[in-house]
């Protein structure tokens, strides 16, 4: 058939292509209404094929007009459908026809599920701006109207996001009409409307010229963030960044911190949260004057806010705020103004602030420097890596590195131990995992003695832990200790405990020998795999429960390529081969498996 | 195998699993509003005589000041700070409840705007966040609001007040207006459910008395639905407000207004995709079957709504789904089901066919239905063919023999119904299923054409084929 459509290319094909008419439109409608919702999600997915098969013109005359009514399915369809359409320009023709896209896009706009919707407003955002000025003003404007002054809230919503995409490239009398609209989705009766409103402000503001942003974006800002609902009241504080960063010093004094103090003190704790949780783009905007004069007072309470969450939100922020001030003053500004509330942090009656602290209060060491963190830091972890919560040992614990630089670890080992010994026995499986994908790390800046005499047996422990992920974890640690430490540790330390796991009466534990080996070959080379490893998993052939052997025929298809030809030729083969004659069924198909992928057959 | 040598005992010790079923005994959580805390002052109040002690002129300005007291707030996650105040403004809130109750003509025009700002003071507050991220409503105990013992008797108050004989809407409209409702409707996302359900009662007291607050305590509940659907998907009040909705649709004037219709269509169906919809179907099917019985011309947008929402992986929620359209059902007049009914049996097939017994096992009962039964013997040679070969497959291959058994029924009373259409159906299913297996193949050609297709044109275009 693929043939029989080259040959039909002729004098009367749309676009230069003769095939279309083997595909009637109706037939591949058929597909877009199928029965089965999946089969008609793939059809949608595949649209562009179809509008390929159909050439631009019937694209743009019988499917864009079909599709423009396919509005009532199942909202998987849908999504697939906007996501589509953001990138048909090419299908119906370029940019010159990207407008006929708008119809089905515009009805997408209004859907009551929000996916839905947004991934209509992207595509619609990306179609715009393939749009001529000329056709943006004759098609694309009067379609934001169309859905800014839609009855019900869903097409409002949507407008919101689409006001920026049209306005820098809009006549002066239609920006205006756009302010205006804008503005009065800001004043919406619906919260939802407000709230996209206020979450599209501060992109729209960033578009609009200097004074507009200060006569009509401000008073717009100043409203939203003292309206009734903090789920809109908290969409300001984010949209209050890009705003500042539009506004000179003066103006932001004048026209934004009175509104952002109001914020930092809101009697709802979401806007509290979320000034808390914007902190640094907010110093980042507000600039040093405001931020030392304004802005540290205002963390400062945050950090003891009544609410947890709030709390938290703050801790998170410490390290930031200290890498954003201004060098010269960073020092006395931690020390003076932030250090006293970190303190009382460390103590705090929730687990969640106090975690939250302590992933980031390490941090701090680089920017106090070595005397002050030994004096007024090293305390503070040390009473965190003694918390009850594992949670916050942990999140010191895999920070080590920022104060390994600069007070060395060694000031730190002889309560890291004990710390580090408790999480490796925690009851939560996850809190062991956690410590296992940091011994790497500690290994690394413990050094070589201080791990075998301490910790090495830990290692080894978890290879026999009762989960299968804490098992699976401690092989691959092994493997990254011999990256850091040697083949000849790896030989020393660590294989022969590994190998003697294969005589052990558990066969869950013979099989952790077979995954180490798998980890371990690489990076152990060619000899102590051939000779040390190869024999091992060889005898294992022979095991009384077929799960060993089919990890043996997995385990030989692993380290296959790391052995020599005698090797393989000699001792691999005939016991593959064996294999391949079991009795039972799956070490039949690895072992077959292991001979193809070996060559060996 | 327990012996094994080179199994340290450290890590023996620890077993992730077997904690797993002693879960630690829960303490009740409580929490208060995030206003108060750390204030630190003892709050003085002077004690007043008692209202029943001094003559009854004296009576209604003791009963302002007592209402000013009571507007003083504690914090009552402090346990041990001003207990002896506590316990004054608590026997103060006792007797301001019997005073309201008992005493004729204590509510002058002066004690509407103090008992709105007593109740405004002690009631709205800003709701804490919740204690946990994976709070499930169903198994953890809600957070209590540690300001109970004052609070349950404001809402107290409040309730015998609204419901008071000499209660005057035209002048306490001033007083309890838009915001103080809006207020009053955040109040119900409070976690502790002896709040939500005296905010119930609170709330309906108002849209009873109110009449020009109706349309606006209306649209605002329209917007808390649409926020929880749309946004959150959390709101711990839905199946209070569900409930009073229910009493307030029993109410609609017929016919009904498009607001109404628009609010069942874009509002009532849609709550059903929330996840959290076990905490309030009941109430939210009763408002749907409230709609239905006054007007049952919408019986066909509410099923195709269900039909377009049917869930897709969690059966679950398919078998309250499946509850609620039989509570529909039964209340759908033969007109209405006879356009609805392709649709409609189309799902059912799946949902009989469903490898989740519940599932199966609940729509084989609406065969145990006898309204149901009438309806489908009415239209039984458009019905049959949907269901057979789905009834025809599960009886040879359904793993549960309880389905199957009642399955061998579903068909039996079908053979009954209509004999000569079964004995074709079970004549040309297998040709049947060859047709479908070939419809299959031609789109897969179809579809494989289409790919060469532009495969094809793809090379052309970078050149490699020539044009």
């Amino acid at each position: 058939m693929a043939g029989a459509s080259e040959l039909g290319t002729g004098p009367g094909a749309a676009g230069g292509d003769g095939d279309d008419s083997l595909y009637p439109i109706a037939v591949l409608i058929d597909e877009l209404r199928n029965e089965d919702v999946q089969l008609r999600l793939n059809s949608i997915k595949k649209l562009s094929t179809i509008a390929l098969a159909l050439g631009v013109e019937r694209t743009r005359s019988e499917l864009l007009p079909f599709l423009t009514d396919t509005i009532y399915d199942e909202d998987e369809v849908l999504l697939a459908l906007a996501e589509q359409l953001g990138n048909f320009t090419g299908l119906v023709g370029g940019p010159d026809f990207a407008h006929c896209l708008l119809p089905p896009l515009e009805n997408l706009a209004t859907v009551e599920e929000t996916v839905v919707r947004d991934k209509a407003v992207e595509s619609l955002r990306q179609i715009s701006q393939e749009h001529t000025p000329v056709a943006l003003e004759a098609y694309f404007v009067p379609l934001v109207k169309r859905l800014a002054s839609g009855d019900w809230f869903t097409s409002r919503t949507s407008a919101c996001g689409l006001f920026s995409v049209c306005y820098p490239r809009a006549s002066n009398a239609v920006k205006a009409e756009i302010r205006q609209q804008f503005r009065s989705l800001c004043s919406d009766d619906t919260p939802m409307v407000r709230r996209a409103a206020a979450s599209k402000l501060g992109e729209f503001a960033k578009v609009l010229e200097l004074d507009s942003v200060k006569s009509e974006i401000v008073p717009l800002f100043t409203s939203l963030a003292s309206d009734e609902q903090d789920s809109v009241r908290l969409l300001a504080v984010e949209a209050c960044v890009s705003i500042a960063q539009l506004l000179s010093q003066d103006d932001l004094e004048t026209l934004v911190m009175p509104t952002l103090r109001q914020a930092a003190e809101d009697k709802s704790w979401r806007v509290r949260y979320m000034v808390a949780d914007r902190f640094s783009e907010l110093q980042k905007a507000m600039g040093p004057k405001i931020t030392l004069n304004d802005l540290i007072p205002a963390f400062q309470n945050l950090l003891k806010d009544c609410e947890a969450e709030v709390r938290a939100a703050a801790a998170h922020k410490v390290k930031e705020l200290g890498e954003n001030l201004p060098i010269e003053d960073r020092e006395t500004i931690i020390m003076n103004q932030i250090l006293p509330y970190i303190k009382e942090l460390v103590s705090d009656t929730n687990q969640h602030v106090k975690s939250a602290l302590a992933s980031v209060i390490m941090g701090l060491s680089t920017i106090l420097g070595k005397e002050n963190t030994i004096e007024h830091l090293l305390p503070l972890f040390l009473a965190q890596l003694k918390d009850e919560c594992p949670d916050v040992r942990l999140n010191i614990i895999s920070n080590l590195d920022c104060v390994n630089e600069v007070i060395g670890i060694r000031q730190l080992s002889q309560s890291l131990l004990p710390a580090i010994v408790e999480l490796a026995e925690d009851a939560k499986w996850r809190v062991r995992l956690a410590i296992i994908e940091y011994m790497p790390l500690l290994a690394g800046q413990l050094g070589v003695e201080f791990f075998d005499e301490k910790l090495n047996s830990l290692c080894m422990a978890w290879l026999v832990d009762h989960v299968y992920a804490i098992r699976e974890a401690a092989t691959n640690n092994l493997m990254k200790l011999v990256q850091k430490f040697g083949t000849e540790w790896a030989q020393n330390t660590i294989v022969p405990k590994v190998l003697v796991m294969a005589n052990d009466p558990n066969y869950l534990h013979r099989m952790t020998t077979l995954f180490c080996i798998n980890a371990l070959s690489e990076a152990c080379g060619q000899e102590i795999t051939t000779k040390q490893m190869l024999p091992i998993v060889l005898k294992m052939a022979g095991d009384q429960v077929a799960n060993v052997r089919f990890n043996v025929a997995k385990s030989l298809q692993k380290i296959g390529p790391i052995l020599d030809t005698n090797a393989l030729q000699g001792e691999v083969k005939p016991v593959l081969q064996k294999l391949g004659q079991d009795e039972d069924m799956d070490v039949k198909y690895f072992a077959q498996e292991a001979i193809s992928v070996l060559a060996l057959a | 195998m327990s012996s094994a040598p080179t199994t340290p005992p450290s890590v023996d010790k620890v077993d992730g699993f077997s904690r797993k079923s002693v879960r630690k005994a829960r303490q009740k959580r409580s929490q208060s509003s995030s206003q108060f805390r750390s204030q630190g002052k003892p709050i003085v109040l002077t004690p007043l005589p008692l209202l029943k002690d001094v003559p009854s002129s004296e009576q209604p300005e003791l009963f302002l000041k007592k209402l000013q007291q009571c507007c003083v707030i504690f914090d009552f996650m402090d346990t041990l700070s001003d207990l002896k105040m506590k316990e004054y403004k608590r026997s103060t809130l006792n007797e301001l409840v019997d005073y309201i109750t008992i005493s004729r003509g204590c509510l002058t025009e002066q004690t509407y705007p103090e008992v709105v700002r007593m109740v405004s003071c002690n009631i709205f507050r800003t709701l804490p966040p919740s204690d946990s991220n994976e709070f499930d409503p169903e198994e953890d105990e809600p957070t209590l609001e540690a300001s109970w013992p004052h609070l349950q008797l404001v809402y107290e108050f409040f309730i015998r007040f609204l419901e008071s004989q000499e209660f005057q809407p035209s002048i306490a409209k001033k007083y309890i207006d838009q915001k103080f409702v809006l207020q009053l409707l955040e109040l119900f996302d409070s976690e502790d459910p002896r709040e939500r359900d005296y905010l119930k009662t609170v709330l309906h007291r108002i849209y009873g008395k109110f009449l020009g607050l109706r349309a606006f305590i209306r649209k605002q509940i329209n917007n808390i639905f649409l926020r929880f659907v749309y946004e959150t998907e959390h709101f711990n009040g839905v199946a209070e407000l569900l409930e009073i909705l229910g009493s307030i649709i029993n109410g609609f004037a017929l016919p009904l207004k498009a607001e109404h219709k628009q609010f069942l269509v874009k509002v009532l169906i849609p709550l059903h995709t929330v996840r959290s919809l076990s905490l309030f179907h009941a109430q939210l099917a009763y408002c749907i079957v409230q709609f239905l019985e006054k007007d049952p011309s919408l019986t066909e947008p509410v099923i195709r709504g269900l039909m377009k929402f049917w869930p897709k992986t969690c059966s679950q929620k398919e078998v309250m789904f499946l509850g609620e359209l039989e509570e529909i059902l039964d209340v759908i007049e033969p007109s209405q089901f006879v356009k609805i009914q392709e649709p409609l049996f189309k799902q059912i097939a799946k949902c009989v066919s469903s490898p989740h017994f519940q599932v199966a096992e609940r729509a084989l009962y609406y065969w145990n239905n006898e309204y149901i039964m009438s309806l489908i013997e009415e239209n039984s040679n458009v019905i049959l063919p949907i269901m057979f070969s789905s009834l025809y497959r599960i009886s040879k291959e359904h793993w549960n023999p309880a389905i199957v058994a009642l399955v061998y029924n579903v068909l039996k009373a079908f053979m009954e119904m209509n004999s000569t259409m079964f004995d074709e159906l079970t004549a040309t299913y297998k040709s049947d299923r060859q047709r479908e297996k070939k419809k299959e193949k031609e789109r897969e050609e179809l579809w494989k054409k289409l790919e060469d297709l532009e495969l094809k044109r793809g090379l052309r275009r970078d050149g490699i084929i020539p044009t």
